[in-house]
Formats: C-alpha cells, sequence, structure tokens
C-alpha cells in the first residue's frame, strides 16, 4: 500500500457530500469556461485581424466617409501592397432578429487581401462579373440554406430600398478563427444605385482597407497615409485592423468587465464551499491524523493527505467541468451564432480551468492542514470516543 | 536485587501542569520510577489523576514541564520534535481505548501503516504484517474492515498495528475499557503473552482490577503522585 491510496478513500467517505462538492466545483468551472469563453468571443474579431492590414476612415468619425478618389494616391505610398475599400451597408434580411454583416466592397482586391476567406478563384471572378454578385460565408449560407445562384433579397437601412443580390460564391475559413458569417457584395452595385437616386451619395467609401508589404512597418505607413490625405477635404485615420476592432469592443468593455468579474466570483464561491467541505472533513479526522502522528508520521505526511483529497476532489470537479464545457460551449455558439460568430473554447481558457481548480483545492486545504499539523497529539487523540 | 539489567525506562522527578486561563493544575509532581525491561506494568487511579498524561509522556507525544524521561539509554524530552516522531515509530507501540483504527483501511492495511515509514520492501512489509496479524489471531481477517471485526477483534489489529515495528515499549491507554469481558479477557491474554513470549516491557493504564491482575506490578496515581502497590 501507498500512502497515496488514502487519498481515494478519505475523499469518498463521505459520498454524498463529496459528489455535491465535486457537482459543485464542475458547475463553477463550466460557468467560468463558458464566461471565459464569451469574452474570448468578444475579442475574436480583434484576434483574427492581420498585422499586415491596416484601416483608413475619415478622421472625424466612422459615420463619415472617403472619396473614392483617393484610392490611387493611396498606390504611391510606400509600403502599401494592395488597397481595397468598402461600405457597411447594414442590410436586413427578411427581419431585424436574422442581423449579419454585409458589406459593399471592391470584390477582387478586398478578397485578396483576406486569404483567410477561402473560395476557388472562379466563384470569386463569377461574383465580380455579375454585378449583383455576393459572396457569404459557410455558416452563413447554411443558416439560411442558401445555394450558389440563389436570389438574396436585403432591405437597406443606410442605404434605402430592397436590394437584390445573386449568390455566387461561398467562401470557408481557413482556421477555427475565422468569422463564416459575414456578406460581401460589389460596390459598383452599390455606386450605380446611388449616382441615380443620390448623387451627393456616390463615390464614398466608408473604409479603405490596406494591405502593408512589411507588417512591422505598419505603424510608419499609417502614418504615411494620414499624411498624404492631411489638409484634403476629407482627413484620415488610418490604425491597424486590431485596434479598429478594439474601437469597436471599447465601447462594450464595461459589460466585458462586467462578465470576467462575475468568472473571478464564481471562483471565489466554489473556493468556500470547497474550504467548507474540507475543514468539516478535517474537523472529523483531527483525532485520526492525531493517530497517524502517534505512528511517527509527520507534519508534510498529513499535509499530504489533506492537500492530496483536497485536490483529488477539486480535480475531479475540474475535469469533469472541462469536458461539459466543450458541448456546452457547441450549444451556446449554435444558439447564439448571430452575435458571437467565432465561439470556441481556447486552450489558454482550458489552462485557466485548471489553475483555478488548482487555486481552490489548495486554498481550501491550508486552514485544515494547518490545524491538523500544529494540534498536540495528546489533544488530537482526546477528540475521539 | 537483580542489578545486572539497566531499567528500560528511567524517570526522575517528572513534572507536568496544564493551564487553563490564568489557573495552573498540577497534574505530575515531580515523579520518580524505573522500569525493568521485560515488565507488565499495571497504572492504576482516580479518573483524572493523570495516568494518560504520564503514559504519553513516556510515549514520546506529550512534553513534560521538567524532568528526565530516559528510555533505553535515550532521554527523550530533549528531542526536537522531528527526532520524537522518529524515536516514535522505533520505540513505541501504542494501544488506545478506542482501537483507533482507520475505517478505510483493511485489517492489513491498517497493521501495514506504521512498517511505511521504514525501508522495508513490500514483500518484507508483507511478511511483517503476516506474522503480526497471525500472533493476534486474525491471519484469516487481513482482507476485512474495522467495521466488519468485532471491539475484541479491532483491538487485536490495533495490537498487531503496535507490535510490528517491534518496538522497544508497548503502552496501553485502557485496552480492555471498551471491551465487554470475555473479548477484555483475549486482549489481556494477548498483551500476557506478548509479555512473555517476546518479552516485551508493557505499559497499561487502566481502571480494571481483572486487568491488573495480569500484570507483574500494579501502580497507583493519585494527585499527582505515585504510589508503589506491588504484591
Ligand atoms: N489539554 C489539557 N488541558 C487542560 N487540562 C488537561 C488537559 N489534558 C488533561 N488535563 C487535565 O489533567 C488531568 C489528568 O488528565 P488525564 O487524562 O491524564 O487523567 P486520567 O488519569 O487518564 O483520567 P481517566 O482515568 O479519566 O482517563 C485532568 O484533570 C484533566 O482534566
Ligand atoms: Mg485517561
Amino acid at each position: 500500500m501507498h500512502l497515496s491510496k488514502l487519498l481515494w478513500k478519505n475523499a469518498f467517505r463521505h459520498r454524498l457530500r463529496t459528489s455535491l462538492t465535486i457537482l459543485g466545483i464542475t458547475i463553477a468551472i463550466l460557468s467560468f469556461g463558458m464566461l471565459r469563453t464569451v469574452i474570448s468571443a468578444w475579442y475574436a474579431g480583434v484576434d483574427a485581424s492581420s498585422a499586415s492590414r491596416l484601416v483608413t476612415r475619415n478622421a472625424i468619425s466612422l459615420i463619415f466617409s472617403l472619396p473614392i478618389s483617393y484610392k490611387d494616391r493611396f498606390r504611391q505610398i510606400d509600403g502599401v501592397q494592395a488597397i481595397s475599400s468598402g461600405n457597411w451597408f447594414g442590410g436586413i434580411y427578411i427581419d431585424e432578429k436574422n442581423f449579419f454583416p454585409n458589406f459593399a466592397v471592391e470584390m477582387e482586391n478586398y478578397l485578396k487581401l483576406y486569404p483567410e476567406f477561402v473560395l476557388s478563384p472562379e466563384q470569386v471572378a463569377a461574383a465580380s462579373r455579375d454585378r449583383k454578385g455576393c459572396v457569404v460565408g459557410r455558416k452563413l449560407a447554411e443558416r439560411f440554406g442558401w445555394k450558389i445562384g440563389d436570389s438574396i433579397i436585403l432591405k437597406g437601412t443606410i442605404f434605402p430600398g430592397d436590394w437584390e443580390f445573386v449568390l455566387r460564391g461561398i467562401y470557408r475559413g481557413r482556421d477555427k478563427t475565422v468569422d463564416e458569417t459575414q456578406m460581401f457584395f460589389n460596390w459598383e452595385y452599390l455606386n450605380e444605385t446611388m449616382l441615380k437616386t443620390v448623387p451627393r451619395r456616390a463615390n464614398q467609401v466608408g473604409f479603405y482597407m490596406v494591405g502593408v508589404t512589411n507588417p512591422n512597418r505598419a505603424a510608419e505607413v499609417a502614418l504615411a497615409i494620414d499624411r498624404t490625405f492631411k489638409n484634403s477635404l476629407a482627413e484620415t485615420l488610418t490604425e491597424t485592423e486590431k485596434a479598429f476592432q478594439l474601437g469597436f469592443i471599447s465601447m462594450t468593455e464595461a459589460i466585458v468587465i462586467a462578465i470576467q468579474l462575475v468568472s473571478f466570483v464564481v471562483i471565489i464561491i466554489i473556493m468556500a464551499v470547497v474550504a467548507n467541505t474540507m475543514a468539516m472533513t478535517a474537523r472529523e479526522r483531527i483525532g485520526e491524523y492525531a493517530v497517524f502522528k502517534t505512528l511517527g508520521f509527520r507534519g508534510y505526511h498529513i499535509a499530504g493527505l489533506i492537500f492530496g483529497e483536497s485536490l483529488v476532489i477539486t480535480m475531479t470537479g475540474c475535469v469533469l467541468g472541462i469536458v461539459l464545457t466543450y458541448p456546452a460551449a457547441k450549444a451556446f455558439g449554435s444558439t447564439l451564432s448571430n452575435y458571437f460568430p467565432i465561439f470556441n473554447v481556447a486552450t489558454s481558457t482550458i489552462y485557466l480551468d485548471v489553475a483555478a481548480a488548482l487555486l481552490v483545492g489548495i486554498v481550501a486545504a491550508v486552514f485544515p492542514t494547518w490545524r491538523a499539523v500544529t494540534i498536540r497529539i495528546a489533544d488530537g487523540l482526546r477528540r475521539i470516543g | 536485587m537483580n542489578q545486572t539489567k539497566p531499567p528500560i525506562v528511567r524517570i526522575r522527578n517528572l513534572s507536568k501542569s496544564y493551564r487553563r486561563g490564568s489557573q495552573i493544575i498540577p497534574v505530575l509532581e515531580d515523579i520518580t520510577f524505573d522500569i525493568p525491561d521485560g515488565e507488565f506494568l499495571a497504572l492504576m487511579g482516580p479518573s483524572g489523576s493523570g495516568k494518560s498524561t504520564l503514559l504519553n509522556l513516556l510515549a514520546g507525544i506529550d512534553s513534560a514541564d521538567t524532568g528526565s524521561i530516559l528510555i533505553n539509554g535515550v532521554e527523550i524530552t530533549t528531542l526536537a520534535e522531528t527526532e520524537l516522531a522518529r524515536w516514535r515509530s522505533l520505540h513505541v507501540g501504542f494501544i488506545f481505548q478506542f482501537y483507533n483504527l482507520i475505517p478505510v483501511l483493511t485489517a492489513f492495511e491498517n497493521v501495514e501503516l506504521p512498517l511505511l515509514l521504514t525501508r522495508l520492501s513490500r514483500q518484507e512489509r508483507r511478511a511483517h504484517v503476516e506474522t503480526a496479524l497471525r500472533v493476534v489471531g486474525l491471519a484469516d481477517r487481513m482482507d476485512h474492515y474495522p467495521a466488519q471485526l468485532s471491539g475484541g477483534q479491532q483491538q487485536r489489529v490495533a495490537i498487531a498495528r503496535a507490535v510490528v515495528t517491534d518496538p522497544t515499549i508497548l503502552v496501553a491507554d485502557e485496552p480492555t475499557g471498551d471491551l465487554d469481558r470475555y473479548s477484555a479477557g483475549e486482549i489481556l491474554d494477548l498483551m500476557d503473552r506478548l509479555n512473555r513470549e517476546s518479552g516485551k516491557t508493557i505499559i497499561m493504564v487502566t481502571h480494571d482490577p481483572r486487568a491488573a491482575e495480569k500484570a507483574h506490578v500494579i501502580r497507583y496515581l493519585e494527585k499527582g503522585e505515585l504510589s508503589d502497590a506491588s504484591q
């Protein structure tokens, strides 16, 4: 026999109590994991953004546009490799609850800037050839059952009217971090219509997407761009795609912080629960630990027994919690895919789960261990009978 | 007087008091006595007279205020906690009133417990445990858990645990205190046999006159003082 055998035996001496404690830890780790996943889903756009892409927008605000005529001047700036432009279209498919991001873009160049969107060159060509052609992500197509050749009608919000598109391409993400719920159509289609209906809104783009030759020089290039358009009619603000995405999130930062706080509170609560279980257990066994000490076992043996038992309980709960996090995240992610296009359990979340469970197990064992180790043997023995 | 063998336990001017708030309660006062090797000593006296306290002191699980305890040449009152723990594991076998077996371990595992602190191999440990359980007559109950054994059987497992390391002294605090007449008789016979056949020195606290009868010497502890009342 090895003393470690006692850890398991001790842990399951009170089946019900231990099971309930483990259940609590499982739920805590599950909630913790889900909350962390929500947070990383929030930042998914940021994480997915490329370091070699810059976004240029109107310096005053995102709601002001830039003239399409800027495009050629971009090409002359040192370090700019590729350039495309687009508008947030904000169209609604049948009903507002069907929300998904849709953009009017300069199709071929835009898709070239996004190598993480995987689709055949034939589909890209077909989409840009057809004035009303559009490309959507795989998840979006699946969600509404769209097939190549289908006609899709969006109700414009920023650009009024009913807009008809024809699905010409479906992209897949290169990996799991790529958003597969977006829609892109030809900016020319939007612009032609604007020219006819609201000419003052024509020849305008919401943003330029810039590919840089060397990501390490991105900051420099961004400055060069903004300098180029200084004192123009519309001055520009250029930042990395990451900073641009972060700008969106900062608006909702308070919510993210609240979720973060809740995730830690969950861990603190379960810490109290496990500490209580361990304190109860160790109090009942104080006599037994005195017997161990009488036999010549040392403080570190006793500490090993108590810490070990605590960790057996917390790590069992932790493993169950982690195992359940995956299906839970999957279910959660598919229900809320409109809001969180990317909802994957990150490896770092699992590490955090394990770290949290270890912390709980250790903290819960500290006080009982201290008591069991420091109590005089004679006093401990007196507790029996 | 036979002076050939030095005493195995030599206690000099031993005192111990407890503090309860500001009050100091003397329990043992200036106790001096010897226990020869191979002795079977019964310690009697009224409740609260300090029998358990004295036993704990010479088993090295409690510390005296003043005085000396020399056991087999080792002055245990000056040992540091670590050394004392090691000394206990090698030299003392403890038998408790309530057996104090670990309920989640089998009889075999309970007896094996003190051997985990030794350098013995698995096979050697097994051999020792089996021998000890055979001595107490429970070789056929090795895989039983304490709850599956009677009180008398549990105490016999506890005795096997106490002797499995072949300690210098065996101390027992009311070993029959929780047992019926018959089981108590069995336990006393077992202790008697260990004393006679293996020459184990036994110091036993008891309230039971029949238990005391098995001993060679009875000493009474009263009001902190020890009186010799041997036959
Ligand atoms: N930790 C302690 N704190 C304060 N007083 C104590 C402590 N331990 C023992 N005492 C007191 O010391 C005295 C002797 O106790 P001890 O347990 O040695 O008696 P005993 O002779 O074994 O009694 P019994 O026959 O009832 O077991 C008692 O008055 C007891 O109340
Ligand atoms: Mg007593």
